[in-house]
């Protein structure tokens, strides 16, 4: 399993209805394979008593049947890993990269055209649920950001980790928050890094890590009140 | 009758080393409570030489933001001209000839050599060895000297452009650069390694002093050499191959000893490897046109879009929100010593003051890059 994927399904955790919909394309899937491969047992029974009525020594064909159905449940194990693997791609499809308001959810990017490989967009109270899953799985923070979307009237918070693994795996995490109260949980107790990253986001746009202790500007002067990367700013 | 000075331990006091101390390299203040000569609390104070980049990034058209990212690892620039310059091609589907490839390697590497001699001096400068300096400028004069000629500038490069290169390179650099190898692989052995990785007096100063764990580096998403130093395989041109890096036959220098010293030879070997990739890329150079075809005003499709460069002291990110106009919606510079120096608070507590200084030296600050 590439990293991609095994990230992925570690980060399903965080959303229960999607992970249900999958296990039951699995489980669907599964289901399918067994009773194809009932079927092709049926079949390779059938062969079997043809070869009963051919063959003078039962000890031969005990033995002709055994590997028969050895190879038959070598089918059916290979049937399984294949199916596991689709649904993801057919996630793939049906998730195009839509233009209006993004539901809750796991995209698979494309890292040639975009530089980023998992896209996971939810809701601001489950940043701190992501950064435990993305510290688990050994990641480390890269930047936080926000972006100041004036026109729809809210902030999205973005929070980008990577991994020092030769394989390449760039997850972007993102959220919305209102305009006019932008409050979002710390992920500092998880995430030390995020300490700074936390401040700067909080000196350019005004949102509010809840739960940091020292959300002082960092490089805006001590006494700043004000967050110049907001739309509306005039210095 | 003298009386013997008697130490309380229970009473500390606050130190302000900077913002104008020759050993922060700029203006970072670090404000330091002290026991005698002991770190209880280092605290870094950042913001001194803010420019908002990010901002400016917003207000012009992309191509007019492109002077701007000389000005902020102004040891490393051509790196930044190349982390945007990419970010930008992605963003708006841009292919870059060949050559142009070739031409942003060879520079690129000699940028980052310029990098690391300076550091190398600026760093034991602050240890207290005063002629390294003159050596290591001596050399880096001359790759000034040959970057001047291509690029017009010997600080602030604004050389790269979108599809390619402002200028081709002619025979002169191509021979001077050769001619620069050869000299600096003689210097190398007698100057710098005999003169200093081998003295005594520096091997005291740096062996086991500023330990920064393996998942110390991780937690605080350190990269480059600071990471390297700690054991960790990182580095963008192998783990995330961008431009033409993936034909040159290179080595990531790694040490595991976390210390000021490995992040010392991680630096030294790459100045090796840099010269490395620089040969193998004049050799291989191809013909060819240095400028793709581009419209003069850029309009890239609607989303987000993110690109890596390893520059002499990390990953260095460019995040670029764009939502179909002339100008980038949004520009994050993801900036490599700015998550370097996080750590620099719990690394320092309980370090004497000197090593505390050693450290930091060792960790590579730019400050106009942490700033931004």
């Amino acid at each position: 399993m590439s990293i991609v994927e095994e990230t992925r399904r570690a980060l399903l955790v965080l959303f229960p209805e999607l992970a249900a919909v999958e296990e039951e394309a699995r489980a669907a899937a599964q289901a399918e394979a067994e009773i194809q491969a009932a079927e092709e047992a049926a079949a390779a029974e059938k062969d079997e008593n043809e070869m009963d009525a051919l063959l003078a020594e039962r000890d031969a064909v005990r033995l002709d049947a055994e590997s028969a159905k050895q190879s038959v449940a070598a089918d059916e194990d290979n049937l399984e890993a294949a199916e596991q693997e689709d649904p993801a791609a057919e996630k793939k499809e049906k998730e195009p990269e839509e233009e209006g308001p993004r539901e809750n959810g796991i995209v698979l990017t494309d890292h040639a055209s975009r530089g980023t490989d998992i896209d996971v967009f939810c809701d601001p109270d489950q940043v701190v649920a992501a950064a435990g899953i993305m510290d688990e799985a050994g990641f480390f923070l890269e930047a936080i950001t926000g972006v100041d979307w004036i026109k729809e009237d809210k902030l999205e918070v973005i929070y980008d980790y990577n991994q020092y693994g030769q394989e390449q795996c760039r997850v972007v995490v993102r959220t919305f928050v209102s305009r006019t109260e932008p409050e979002i949980p710390t992920i500092m107790d998880v995430m030390p890094s995020a300490d700074w990253h936390e401040r700067e986001t909080h000196d350019f746009y005004g949102i509010r890590f809840t739960g940091h202790p020292n959300l002082i500007p960092i490089l805006l002067p001590e006494d700043a009140d004000f967050h110049p990367l907001l739309k509306d700013f005039t210095p | 009758m003298s009386v013997p000075v008697q130490c309380r331990h229970d009473e500390t006091f606050v130190l302000n080393l900077g913002p104008q101390h020759p050993a922060t390299h700029g203006v970072l203040r670090v404000k330091l409570t002290m026991d005698g000569e002991y770190i209880v609390k280092a605290e870094p104070v950042l913001g001194y030489i803010h420019r908002m980049h990010e901002k400016m990034a917003e207000d012009g058209n992309f191509a007019q933001f492109m002077p701007n990212t000389a000005r902020m690892d102004y040891l490393h620039a051509l790196a930044y001209n190349h982390g945007y310059c990419l970010a930008v091609e992605r963003a708006a589907g841009i292919e870059v000839p060949e050559r142009a490839e070739y031409i942003r390697v060879i520079t690129v590497e000699m940028n980052r050599l310029t990098s690391h001699l300076l550091w190398w001096a600026a760093f034991l400068l602050d240890l207290g060895g005063f002629s390294p300096l003159l050596y290591a400028f001596d050399d880096r004069e001359q790759i000034l000297d040959l970057l001047e000629r291509i690029t017009g500038s010997r600080l602030t490069y604004c050389y790269f452009r979108f599809g390619g290169v402002y200028n081709d390179i002619d025979d002169e650099f191509i021979a001077g650069t050769y001619a620069f190898i050869k000299r600096l692989r003689s210097r190398l052995p007698r100057l710098y390694h005999d003169l200093v990785t081998g003295n005594i007096i520096l091997i005291k100063r740096l062996k086991g002093i500023g330990m920064l764990s393996k998942e110390q580096a991780r937690r605080y998403g350190c990269t480059g050499p600071v990471a390297r130093g700690s054991g960790i395989n990182y580095d963008v041109r192998k783990n995330e191959p961008y431009s033409v890096y993936p034909e040159f036959d290179f080595d990531v220098p790694v040490y595991n000893e976390c210390d000021s010293m490995a992040r010392y030879m991680v630096r030294m070997d790459e100045i090796e490897q840099s010269m490395r990739i620089i040969e193998q890329a004049l050799d291989k150079l191809p013909d060819g046109p240095v400028r793709a075809k581009v419209p003069k005003i850029l309009k890239p499709a609607a989303g987000d879009y993110w690109a890596s460069v390893e520059t002499a002291r990390g990953n260095l990110g460019h995040r670029l929100v764009c939502d179909g106009k002339k100008n980038p919606y949004k520009l994050k510079l993801r900036s490599p010593t700015f998550s370097n120096l996080s750590c620099f608070g719990e690394v320092a507590e309980g370090m004497l003051l000197a090593d505390a200084l050693a450290f930091m030296g060792s960790l590579d600050l730019v400050i106009p890059e942490i700033d931004r």
